[in-house]
């Protein structure tokens, strides 16, 4: 693996394989040594274009267990609008002795154009780029999962999971629909019609317009955030009305089948995608995510760079 | 008096003639006579003989943007591509809507003596859409403008575009319009559908193009005026216009070259090199412009030549500039879509690319191999193929989306008034002054 710019990139079996080692890893990282010095010397820069302190701690976290050094760049906003090219931050990161540079932009595309236009030669992850991929957030969601329905460890045919909310402006979830089928899950995608892509049913998923008639089928829920600059955009009428329709409440908690769980990327609007009680109750499983987040993307950075597990024990 | 023959020049009804021109004006063609090349002679090796190609959509970037293009390497690509004539499109810097700018660029193309440099004047006022520019004063200028356009932004304000149709009658002007809606296309990227999804990149429905185009349609119907509808790129599109012929209104249209071949999936990749306005849109949409331009919906091809400088594509696709290259790979680009594909002859080829542009701009000296007329003549070689190199346009810009491919038909020739500014397919440095 060279770079990790989109799910489509990578084939089931080398999915899985990220997410044996991030358990290998996490497994590792568990007792009292929390750090292996499997990539010292290695440079990794964070160049975060768009706001995310969650997803830069959780890179940050990945690269320090793996003892790499690690260098935060942040820039809010279109990097041309400040009159610097992407271009030029990225060769200048490089000077600085980047092996890999994890990058979060706001503009889909960012991520592939920095690993494709020959700009420079580290590698790149792609922490999220406009509204068309987060890779790492789809198999930490994967690794989730599998955690929790183990029989499913390599397969998982058999699952229903239904991404829930804006699918239009969502990388997270374009991510996991491509990870998820390709796995053998059953997807569905569900949103008000203002929401959900054009042609969405050609990414093998179901598509629906009401939550109610599928949530007590599913294995897993994913509620995604509603971004604060769709609420006056018409993509639905009023935040109250978005809740009642789509929203993880009570009442539809009440009728999840029992083994289900309650996903979601974070951060969370409490009383608009999910209710309270959904956020907290047992069935949640977003601290899960984070904390697996971390040991997906150790994973991620070890096998890039192409670390050893076991000569540096 | 200057007197020079182009001999064995094959015409598109296959005869191989030999065209004598004095002082830049075409004196004689008669059957070859079989003689020696002397002089300024040119023997054109039985290819293929066509009038000027006629441009009526090309940005030449000044004023204001010379580092993208000027007048005068914009005009290098012309005839490098076999146009004799361009029509410089408004949205310079300053936008040229007053009698001033157009006679500034159209001073600006007889200094370079390579083309005819024909200006299109602004409708608006700043191309902003709100108040008329003084068009009538554009039109009584030293330039001659007759074909007013916006482009680059739509005149989507329905009573300006009425007022507009109408108004331009008194001296019969043409309006040509951008279609694009604006509040269906704010922060639009590529063509709306499975690629934009997938893509992530907020999509330009084809709707937007299609409403404006329909709503155009009536109101020139409405006030009987003259309506010329840019770069056409779906088939609803072509549809609309269709109908509109059937009714006799009078509507004209025209297709890029790129829109002829290229479709939505080259922006997998993100290469914002295939980043133009209105996007690429889909195989299905090909289809109907390439049935469209055959059967004669479409009237003509327009290149929309749209320079940039590389800061402004070496970016997001979403911070880069709309638009690509035409000049230079025109021509060859319609062969590949019309020609061998069968659907249009090299007759019908010279009607949409040079007769008719220059009836619908009124620019009477060109589309025309006759005694009398002004020798504007290309000399292409129709069996010969080339790969187009970003590296050696002659445009100052290199966004061509052909690079790298392999192309059928090449321009060996250009005459402008007999001047000969293309010779076996090098730029000679002369001017016709
Ligand atoms: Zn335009």
């Amino acid at each position: 693996m060279q770079n990790l710019l989109s799910i489509d990139d990578i084939t089931a079996s080398q999915a899985l394989n990220i997410l044996d080692t991030a358990k290998e890893l996490s497994r590792l990282t568990e007792g009292s040594v929390k750090k292996l010095p499997t990539l010292r010397g290695r440079t990794i820069v964070n160049l975060f274009f768009e706001d995310s302190t969650r997803t830069r701690l959780s890179f940050e976290a990945a690269a320090k267990r793996l003892s790499a050094d690690v260098i935060n760049f942040s820039a809010k906003g279109s990097s041309v609008s400040k009159g610097e090219s992407l271009k030029d931050t990225a060769q200048t990161l490089e000077a600085m002795g980047a092996d890999l540079m994890v990058i979060r932009h706001p503009a889909s595309g960012a991520a592939h154009l920095l690993a494709n236009s020959g700009w420079i030669s580290a590698k790149v992850v792609n922490a999220g780029d406009g509204t068309h991929q987060h890779p790492s957030q789809a198999l930490l969601d994967a690794y989730t999962i599998r955690d929790h329905f183990p029989e499913h460890r390599n397969d998982f045919t058999g699952l229903h999971i239904a991404i829930v909310g804006d699918i239009l402006h969502s990388r997270v979830a374009r991510s996991n629909a491509a990870l998820l089928t390709s796995l053998g899950a059953r997807v569905t995608v569900v949103g008000p019609a203002t929401l959900l892509p054009l042609g969405v049913e050609s990414w093998g998923v179901s598509v629906s317009y009401n939550l109610d008639e599928i949530i007590e089928h599913c294995d897993a829920v994913m509620m995604l955030r509603v971004q604060s600059e769709r609420m006056n955009a018409s993509f639905f009428p009023s935040e109250r009305e978005y809740a009642r329709d789509y929203g993880l409440t009570r009442s539809r908690l009440g009728s999840m089948k029992p083994t289900s769980i309650i996903m979601h990327p974070g951060p969370m609007n409490r009383g608009l995608e999910i209710c309270a009680e959904a956020a907290d109750s047992p069935r949640s499983v977003v601290l899960k995510q984070v904390k697996n987040g971390i040991s997906v993307r150790m994973a991620i950075l070890y096998l890039l760079l192409g670390g050893s597990i076991e000569g540096d024990n | 008096m200057s007197t020079f023959t182009l001999h064995n020049a094959r015409m598109t009804d296959n005869h191989i003639v030999d065209v004598d021109v004095t002082d830049g004006v075409i004196s004689a063609i008669a059957p070859a006579r079989g003689q020696k090349s002397q002089g300024l002679d040119c023997d054109a090796n039985k290819n293929l003989l066509i009038p000027g190609l006629v441009d009526l959509h090309t940005h030449l970037r000044q004023p204001g943007k010379e580092g993208a293009e000027t007048v005068l390497t914009g005009s290098q690509a012309a005839v490098k591509g076999g146009y004799t004539a361009v029509s410089a499109m408004a949205n310079t810097s300053p936008v040229a809507d007053t009698a001033g700018v157009v006679e500034q660029v159209a001073r600006l193309g007889k200094d370079a003596g390579l083309c005819d440099v024909f200006p299109i004047g602004a409708v608006t006022q700043g191309i902003e859409g709100k108040a008329l520019a003084e068009l009538s004063a554009m039109a009584q200028s030293a330039a001659g403008v007759r074909i007013f356009s916006d482009d680059g932004n739509c005149v989507s304000d329905p009573l300006l575009m009425r007022r507009a149709l109408e108004y331009v009658k008194t001296f019969g002007g043409v309006i040509a319009q951008h279609a694009q809606e604006p509040r269906l296309t704010v922060g639009a990227q590529m063509n709306e559908g499975l690629v934009s999804s997938a893509l992530g990149l907020t999509g330009w429905p084809a709707v937007a193009e299609e409403s404006i185009i329909a709503r155009d349609i009536l109101l020139a119907h409405h006030v009987g005026s003259r309506l010329h509808i840019c770069h056409l790129t779906t088939k609803g599109g072509v549809e609309l216009v269709r109908w509109a012929k059937s009714q006799g209104i009078s509507v004209t249209a025209e297709v890029t070259p790129h829109h002829l071949i290229l479709t939505d999936e080259s922006a997998v990749g993100y290469n914002s090199v295939f980043k133009v306005n209105p996007p690429l849109r889909t195989t299905e949409d090909v289809q109907a412009l390439r049935d469209g331009l055959a059967d004669g919906t479409i009237d003509i091809v327009a290149t929309d030549h749209a320079p940039h400088p590389n800061e402004a594509k070496e970016c997001e696709w979403s911070a880069a500039a709309f638009g690509m290259l035409g000049l230079e790979t025109s021509l060859s680009a319609v062969v590949e879509s019309m020609i061998v594909t069968k659907k249009i002859d090299w007759a019908q080829l010279v009607e949409r690319m040079s007769i008719t542009p220059a009836k619908i701009g009124g620019y009477s000296a060109h589309g025309r191999i006759e005694v009398g007329a002004p020798a504007h003549l290309v000399v292409v070689d129709t069996e010969a193929t080339w790969t187009v190199d970003r590296a050696t346009t002659a445009s100052k810009s290199s966004n061509t989306p052909f690079h790298g491919r392999t192309l059928p038909a090449r321009v060996m020739h250009t005459y402008f008034h007999g001047v000969h500014v293309l010779q076996d397919g090098q730029l000679t440095g002369k001017r016709y002054e």
